[in-house]
């Protein structure tokens, strides 16, 4: 038998790790049949005393919209909030996890949790489990050592602090607009302004998201939670 | 010697208090794959299309359930039909799940997934309200107990679920996917006929509904879904669960697909109608037993020779 020669491939199961050309998007490429994506666009900006988060709200079965009203922005502490894109299963639980780690933390430390640290438990639970998860998530909040922070999370467990984050399938079409848009030092209106601009952008070109917007604006003296219709959007049809 | 048989002994008993591996056991999915491969050759050579490569599927509530939150309270609506395969299984099966007193579930998928699943859950509910002094289980309670056992499951167990009820905190309704997201919603479908029903619940829900609209509603939103959907079909079940702690479970609502008329109407001879106790004599007669008549036969009996 020649050394040399390629390997015979026996198993009709073996799955090969290298780039299908199948037409799929990378979002939902590995979701398994039949279960339910928040397809998404997510985004996070900080400004000067604390942080505006903004989704989209379709998830979406394969073509069918499950829930064209869900709520991706999810609260893990009195301060600290999460943008969820990929499996819904997962980010759910991801989140409810999380958000138990902190309450735990808060309660042995007795301070008040850093984002930093909320980004990192988040970090922790997706690296480790990156071969079961699909999850990118984007975790944004104020804390008193660092003000307003936001932490992007993508597939496979990477943590990077960011100056604004994107995520999701949409984001893809609004590299652009938000490169050019954005500047350090915006103040919290123009912050929330072009998260909504953003998004609606993101939500006419992507399939996989749409529905209506929610934002968050987070602050020390608290959180604002806003919605817009569909109908109102800035940008759209 | 006393070795061989107490080896012998000890064998035994370990086989009978072997414990059974807890979980799924997914050995004969790869045996079941080549049946499947080995019959559909086998067919393709013999052109024989009869049932050598039909392997028993689980039965599937192809289903429409939907959920809706009126002024009051939640209404939970679902078909009756359970599929084989492209076989009915059950005409006539239940798939509003009993959870607890003020919270009840539909259930779209495999059946006995749907089934055990809310069992499980029921019975940890009621153990819950046993632990905490009668305090009334709560819907989010019974949504998070649900999603956290499927998700562990991975979207192996497949239960798609409507979950419905009123708490202190008002009336909720709750889908559940099998990979275990969940989401909270004013109304919801699920199931193969969850798009039929939902083009009825867009067009006709609105908030703040009296209790004769939801139902009607609801009872619209399954038709949809019979008479539409193949995996969806029989009877409507509805069940209103109120604010004020009464529920209303009315199986077969409505009965658009009944045939006992029609089966009523065939003419059948009088004598398959006989009153209990009276049979129809055609021929009498009397013939005495012949005692005396039977001789046993001779049976002569030799000795073995050793």
């Amino acid at each position: 038998m020649n050394p040399f020669a390629p390997a015979q491939i026996q198993n009709p199961n073996y799955y090969s790790t290298a780039f299908q050309y199948d037409g799929k998007s990378a979002e939902t490429r590995n979701l398994k049949p039949g279960e339910v994506s928040t397809g998404t666009t997510i985004m996070a900006i900080p400004f000067a005393n604390g942080v505006v988060l903004g989704a989209d709200s379709r998830v979406s079965t394969g073509t069918y919209v499950a829930n064209r009203v869900s709520d991706k922005v999810a609260q893990l502490h009195d301060h600290i909030w999460c943008c969820r894109s990929g499996s819904a299963a997962d980010t759910q639980a991801l989140t409810d996890y999380v958000r138990h780690y902190l309450s735990q933390l808060a309660i042995e430390t007795g301070r008040v949790p850093t984002v930093k640290c909320a980004a990192h438990l988040m970090r922790r639970l997706c690296y480790e489990n990156k071969d079961n998860l699909m999850a990118g998530v984007i975790v944004g909040g104020w804390d008193p050592v660092e003000k307003g922070s936001v932490y992007n999370i993508p597939l496979g467990g990477t943590c990077l602090k960011m100056p604004f984050a994107i995520g999701g399938s949409g984001s893809t079409y609004i590299y652009g607009l938000v490169d050019a848009e954005f500047r350090e030092g915006m103040g919290e209106e123009e912050a929330k302004s072009l998260v909504k601009k953003a998004i609606s952008h993101a939500m006419a070109r992507d399939g996989s998201s749409g529905g209506i917007i929610r934002t968050v604006v987070v602050k020390e003296t608290g959180n604002e939670r806003e919605y817009i219709p569909g109908n109102e959007l800035p940008y759209g049809p | 010697m006393s070795e061989f048989t107490n080896s012998n002994n000890t064998n035994m008993s370990r086989n009978y208090a072997k414990e059974e591996p807890s979980g799924f056991s997914f050995d004969h999915i790869h045996r079941n794959a080549m049946i499947q491969q080995m019959t559909k050759a086998s067919s393709n050579g013999n052109s024989s299309s009869s049932n050598s490569s039909y392997l028993p599927q689980a039965t599937k509530t192809g289903t429409t359930i939907v959920g809706l939150v009126y002024k009051d309270g939640v209404v939970l609506g679902a078909d009756t039909r359970a599929t084989g395969g492209s076989e009915v299984a059950d005409k006539n099966c239940e798939k509003i799940h009993y959870l607890a007193p003020n919270i009840y579930c539909c259930g779209a998928g495999t059946a006995a997934d749907t089934e055990k699943t809310t069992e499980l859950i029921s019975s940890q509910l009621d153990l819950l309200r046993l632990n905490s002094e009668g305090s009334q289980s709560r819907v989010v309670t019974a949504c998070t107990m649900l999603k956290r056992m499927l998700f562990r499951y991975q979207g192996h167990i497949s239960a798609a679920l409507v979950l419905g009820g009123c708490d202190v905190q008002g009336p909720h309704v709750y889908q559940i996917y099998p990979h275990g997201s969940t989401g909270k919603l004013p109304y919801t479908t699920m199931g193969s006929g969850s798009l039929a029903a939902m083009s009825v619940f867009e067009t006709g829900w609105a908030e703040d509904m009296t209790e004769e609209e939801g139902v009607e509603l609801v009872k619209r939103a399954i038709l949809a879904g019979i008479f539409n959907d193949l995996g969806s079909g029989s009877n409507v079940d509805v069940c209103v669960i109120r604010m004020d702690g009464t529920v209303t479970m009315n199986r077969g609502a409505v009965q658009p697909n009944n045939v006992q008329p029609l089966r009523d109407a065939i003419k059948r001879s009088d004598m398959l109608n006989m009153r209990s106790g009276v049979t129809s004599v055609l021929h009498s007669e009397f013939k005495p037993h012949m005692f005396g008549g039977v001789t046993l036969a001779d049976v002569s009996v030799t000795e073995m020779e050793t």
